[in-house]
């Protein structure tokens, strides 16, 4: 495991915040315009990718940019778990930014400028925190996310969307703040806030601190993970545009989330002090209750994209059970998750967003007959409804399959049940408006057809990645053996 | 000998006189003359900073006489911190054009900018003084000045200010009160010479006096709760560029006496040991924070918001201050930077709204995000550091506070400090709502409003990108001019 | 126990002053009966200044060859310098102050601060 000096860790960062000012001038030429975002997308994502193969030999681009406070510096590491997040977070911001046009002219929706310019900035402060060498810099990057996502919450800008700017607020600000009381605890307690896989609290700590110290990550990054009884903002939040819904809150915001999660569990406090501690079994207990509640509630929810918000907060904490188990095949599981439910997820966010557009219809209970005329869409939700309720071949399965086993391993089969059930109860809420959507006797949309090719082949290339992730899971871009990767060196190949 | 400290006091208080001669003059020309002294004095402040981080304390003897019997001033770390501060801001505020920033354009003999020199010169003269009755002197400058100046933001604004005059005095004179029984018990007025004779001293019913009524005088011009009962009406009725002023450096001129007296003129453990003076500021403090934030949230008028505002901001500086602990003081020291960049600009926004659009009134402001971009922009900046979003200024004092917190083990601080960020955005994004997400309700005055001038825009522009370097170069700040002064804390 | 206090009256009257200036600067209504008060609490600061530069037996603070050189012949001058400074900050205030009086009185035809505060909540600027 080494650390070389490399540029590029920044230059992913910096590459959309420059495209922003570059959105932002040509106000008047939209084609002008949406070009910088897709160059930006496309930029970002072959510098991350570029930093691949020396991540998985275990060769770490790293950049230490300056002081932020007296002995800790604003650094970038790009470890495995940095760029698994990187990696699914800038390929499908590429797929979302030709969505997004598609979408926005679509509607079409005001003020796209605005939006352009702060999905950029958002992306940018999501490549920060993927790649935050230290929690400081993670810390200032994930408050950036909650700033920059406001503008695109509240961008229809009816009584409905400012209501949910607030809640996003509250809730998102409030987990802030108890994020910097455990930045400041943990530098308090350890005199340094650097990502060490194993952790960094010292050993002889008592174990009243590490169970504060965790309950304060858990109130901080819950809220973003959307772990119930914190999960409130994200039903809310769907009062966004079907893109942002789409990339933000099942890609980039939730997954921050998470990933503050392993970062929390697997490089700050350590598996070993949390499994002392005893404290995992409380993330457990919220975490599997969430699954079970989230996707019950979602079968009541005849709004489709609160169906698929209900199902994003049971399938993040899919992520976050699998990290509290602390063994190395939940832990792959989990990880894996981290991309699987994201290019799953993004799919059914992209069919109803497509849906919408075409039709105007947000309800399930309208969506009869609609597989007929937009097969294409349709025939990609099925795929990714399967995938999440953990079918093969989709991807969805060789994580729960990983969930799964490691639960069976740690000897925890109370969870194991829980992941099962949940695939039937995703099964139930999902694949039911397939049954609807192609089954089901209405001729009310004869007179539609697919949406725009820039919506439809998004959703498709999506819905085919899912598709090849599950056939092929160790091939590129190697999520498996990075998810690995990360499980040995956080709990050392033996776990607990 | 250093002429350093000064030559930045020097060019405020001529100008003073030729910014009065030349308004008599020609009126345009004052203007010009105000601007020369504040950027002579600001270029013998950028000096002075770097003389003292390269050399060390730097000390002028008045007229050459030694001390203790002359005067001295005494450029040190702190001091020079201070007055780089004070006379950047000014330069800032002397730009800011007088239509919207004094509600009028100077008349023919109304000394406007004479009386703005004069009480910038009177809180430089505060901060490098080394002679504890100068500092009187000073401080009774620069309040007259600024019992004159709120006097320009209407009728109402005569009556705040009359009683700011009348608590403003009772604080001066008890720390004049206070000084008098420092001179009887030591026979010095010179800081260091003082704090040398007060050692043996520190037991003396008369000095523990002393300490007491510099500390609740200085309290009341820092306006700390419950002695901030003045500056509500105070700082909403003056006019933008005066409040701005007031309450970006003039306030934590009040703070930095405090600090002076716990630092050197007395040692530190006195101040924490022996009297509780540190726990009560720490206490008064806390409460004050919360209370000047739970009051912002309650106004409707902006200029009345950002005073409530400043009421929990200053309290900030007061908490670090009570903490007395190197991460504590650090994180108020720092405030008082950062402050001074974000609620100036914050005033001189509701300058430039009230300029364009006669609006003072926030749900009034619906909409004015589109109208004025740049502006809101500068606005949102200074908002956002407010509420203590990084990578801007005001996340890092937070840090500091919280660490400082931590490190006394004072759990109620912490949650304190984390709860006011959580009011502060409260009321800062019900106004950012308003701005930008909320259509514009039809309001004529909107509907015609457009970006202001550069004159008024730039100002506020510097502010904002200082605010944002401020926070990213917070590291240097810290270990290259805090740090020495801190170091006197256990 | 009388006798302390009998050596040291004029600190008792400083005391007095003191309290009486505070009461009419924070108790009385009427603002000029506040600037009144103000007047009272400096004068009273001064007093202290002047009684702590008093010396028993003490003469003139110029040199006369008759008494000497030496410092305990002649009363602190210091204090009595430091009271001229605080005179003319005294004045300046109390001008400024009668100023203002004059402009709200001018605008609210009335000095009492409660009808005042009355006034202002109802106009606008």
């Amino acid at each position: 495991m080494e650390t070389y000096y490399s540029l590029k860790p920044l230059l992913a960062v910096l590459v959309s915040l420059l495209a922003t000012v570059l959105i932002v001038i040509p106000n008047q030429r939209p084609n002008v315009r949406e070009s910088w975002t897709i160059m930006a997308a496309l930029a970002k994502f072959a510098i991350v990718l570029s930093m691949l193969p020396s991540v998985l030999q275990g060769n770490y681009p790293a950049i230490t940019l300056f002081n932020i406070s007296p002995g800790i510096s604003l650094a970038l590491k790009v470890d495995s778990l940095g760029i698994i997040f990187g990696l699914s977070a800038s390929l499908l911001w590429i797929l979302t930014s030709f969505f997004s046009i598609g979408y926005v002219r679509g509607v079409p929706e005001h003020k796209q400028t605005r939006y352009f310019a702060s999905f950029a900035v958002c992306l940018s402060a999501t490549m920060g925190i993927a790649f935050a060498a230290n929690l400081l810099t993670l810390v200032i990057f994930y408050e950036i996310l909650t700033i920059a996502t406001y503008p695109l919450v509240i961008h229809k800008e009816t009584p409905e969307a400012i209501f949910g700017g607030r809640k996003y607020l509250v809730y998102l600000l409030t987990g802030g703040v108890f994020l910097l009381f455990a930045l400041a605890l943990t530098y308090q307690l350890s005199g340094t806030v650097d990502f060490r896989p194993g952790g960094i609290l010292p050993a002889q700590i008592g174990m009243n601190s590490v169970i504060m110290l965790f309950i304060l990550f858990l109130l901080s990054f819950g809220v973003k993970s959307a772990v119930m009884p914190l999960h409130s903002w994200l039903p809310t939040a769907m009062v966004a545009p079907t893109p942002v819904s789409a990339l933000l809150h099942a890609v980039a915001v939730v997954k921050a989330g998470v990933f503050g999660f392993a970062r929390a569990i697997g490089f700050v406090i350590g598996p070993a002090l949390l499994h002392q501690s005893g404290a995992a079994g409380i993330l457990a207990g919220f975490t599997a209750a969430t699954i079970l509640i989230a996707s019950l509630i979602a079968i009541r929810q005849d709004n489709l994209k609160m169906r698929l918000a209900y199902s994003t907060v049971g399938h993040l904490s899919y992520i976050v059970l699998g990290m509290t188990m602390l063994s190395p095949g939940a832990w792959v599981g989990a990880l894996l998750h981290i991309v699987n439910h994201a290019v799953m997820k993004i799919t059914l966010f992209f069919c109803a967003g497509a849906i919408y557009v075409r039709t105007h219809r947000e309800k399930v209970s309208e969506l009869n007959g609609i597989g007929r005329q937009m097969p294409i869409t349709m025939g990609a939700f099925t795929l990714a409804s399967m995938g999440l309720a953990g079918i093969p071949p989709i991807n969805g399965f060789i994580s729960k399959w990983y969930l799964v086993q490691g639960s069976f391993d740690g000897g925890h089969l109370a969870i194991a049940v829980v992941f099962l059930l949940s695939g039937l109860l995703n099964a139930g809420y999902l694949l039911s408006i397939t049954v609807r959507a192609f089954f089901a006797p209405s001729d009310r949309f004869t007179k539609f057809g697919e949406a725009s090719a820039l919506m439809v082949v998004p959703l498709a290339l999506t819905a085919l990645f899912s598709l090849l992730l599950g056939l092929f899971p160790d091939r590129f871009p190697y999520f498996y053996q990075l998810a690995s990767q990360v499980a040995t060196s956080v709990l050392g190949g033996g776990g607990l | 000998m250093s002429s350093l400290s000064i030559l930045i006091l020097a060019p405020l208080l001529l100008f003073a006189f030729i910014t009065t001669l030349v308004g008599i003059w020609r009126l345009r020309w004052a203007y010009v003359a105000a601007i020369i002294g504040m950027v002579l004095a600001l270029i013998a402040a950028s000096a002075g900073i770097f003389r003292v981080l390269s050399e060390g304390k730097l000390r002028y003897f008045l007229g050459g006489w030694p001390p203790p019997f002359g005067i001295e001033y005494v450029l040190d770390h702190l001091s020079a911190f201070m007055a780089l501060i004070i006379v950047f801001i000014g330069l800032i505020a002397v730009v800011y054009p007088p239509e919207a920033g004094l509600y009028q354009t100077p008349r023919k003999g109304i000394p406007l900018y004479g009386l703005l020199l004069l009480l910038f010169a009177g809180l430089v003269g505060v901060v490098i003084t080394g002679d504890l009755f100068n500092l009187f002197v000073f401080l009774e400058i620069y309040s007259l000045a600024s019992y004159a100046l709120i006097t320009l933001g209407g009728d109402r604004a005569v009556v705040a200010s009359f009683r700011y005059l009348i608590l403003g005095t009772i604080a001066g004179s008890f720390y004049l009160l206070g000084v008098g029984f420092i001179y009887f018990s030591t026979g010095t007025l010179n800081m260091a010479d003082a704090a040398q004779r007060l050692v043996p001293l520190y037991g003396s019913p008369a000095v523990m006096a002393a300490v007491a009524l510099i500390v609740i005088g200085m309290c009341i011009k820092m306006a700390l709760f419950p002695l901030h009962v003045w500056l509500p009406d105070a700082h909403s009725y003056a006019s933008p560029m005066v409040a701005a002023v007031l309450a970006g450096i003039q306030i934590e001129v009040a703070a930095y006496v405090v600090v002076r007296m716990m630092l050197t003129i007395f040692q530190p453990q006195y101040f924490i040991d022996v009297l509780p003076v540190t726990t009560v500021i720490g206490w008064m403090a806390a409460v004050g924070i919360i209370f000047g934030s739970v009051m912002a949230i309650a106004q409707r008028d902006f200029k009345r918001m950002l005073a409530y505002s400043t009421v929990a901001q200053v309290a900030y500086i007061g908490l670090g201050i009570g903490l007395a602990n190197p991460l504590g003081l650090i994180g108020g020291l720092l405030h008082i930077l950062n402050h001074a960049f974000m609620k100036s600009c914050l005033f001189l926004v509701a300058g430039g709204i009230r300029y364009k659009t006669g609006l003072h009134e926030i749900p009034r402001f619906a909409g004015l995000g589109r109208k004025m971009p740049l502006m809101m922009a500068g606005f949102t900046v200074a908002a956002l550091s407010m509420v203590g979003i990084p990578p801007t200024g005001g996340f890092f004092s937070k840090w500091y506070l919280v660490l400082g917190s931590i490190d006394a083990n004072n759990w109620v601080f912490v949650g304190v400090i984390l709860a006011s960020s959580l009011l502060t955005a409260v009321y800062f994004f019900r106004m950012i709502e308003k701005l930008y997400a909320v259509p514009s309700s039809g309001d004529a005055a909107v509907e015609q409003a457009t970006e202001p001038s550069p004159r008024i825009l730039v100002p506020i522009l510097v502010l904002a990108v200082g605010i944002i370097i401020l926070g990213l170069i917070n590291a240097f700040i810290v270990t290259q001019i805090l740090m020495p002064v801190v170091a006197l804390l256990p | 126990m009388a006798e302390m206090f009998l050596s040291r009256y004029v600190y008792l009257m400083v005391i007095i002053l003191l309290s009486i200036g505070l009461w009419g600067m924070l108790g009385k209504h009427n603002l000029l009966k506040k600037l009144i008060g103000m007047n009272i609490f400096q004068t009273a600061i001064f007093l202290f200044f002047i009684e702590g530069a008093t010396k028993l037996g003490g003469s003139v603070p110029v040199i006369d060859p008759r008494l000497g050189m030496k410092a305990a012949q002649y009363i602190n001058p210091l204090p009595h310098v430091l009271i001229l400074t605080g005179i003319v900050v005294s004045i300046s205030l109390t001008g400024a102050a009668l100023a203002f009086l004059i402009v709200i009185y001018r605008k609210y035809k009335t000095l009492d601060d409660r009808a005042i505060m009355l006034k202002m909540k109802e106009t606008s600027e």
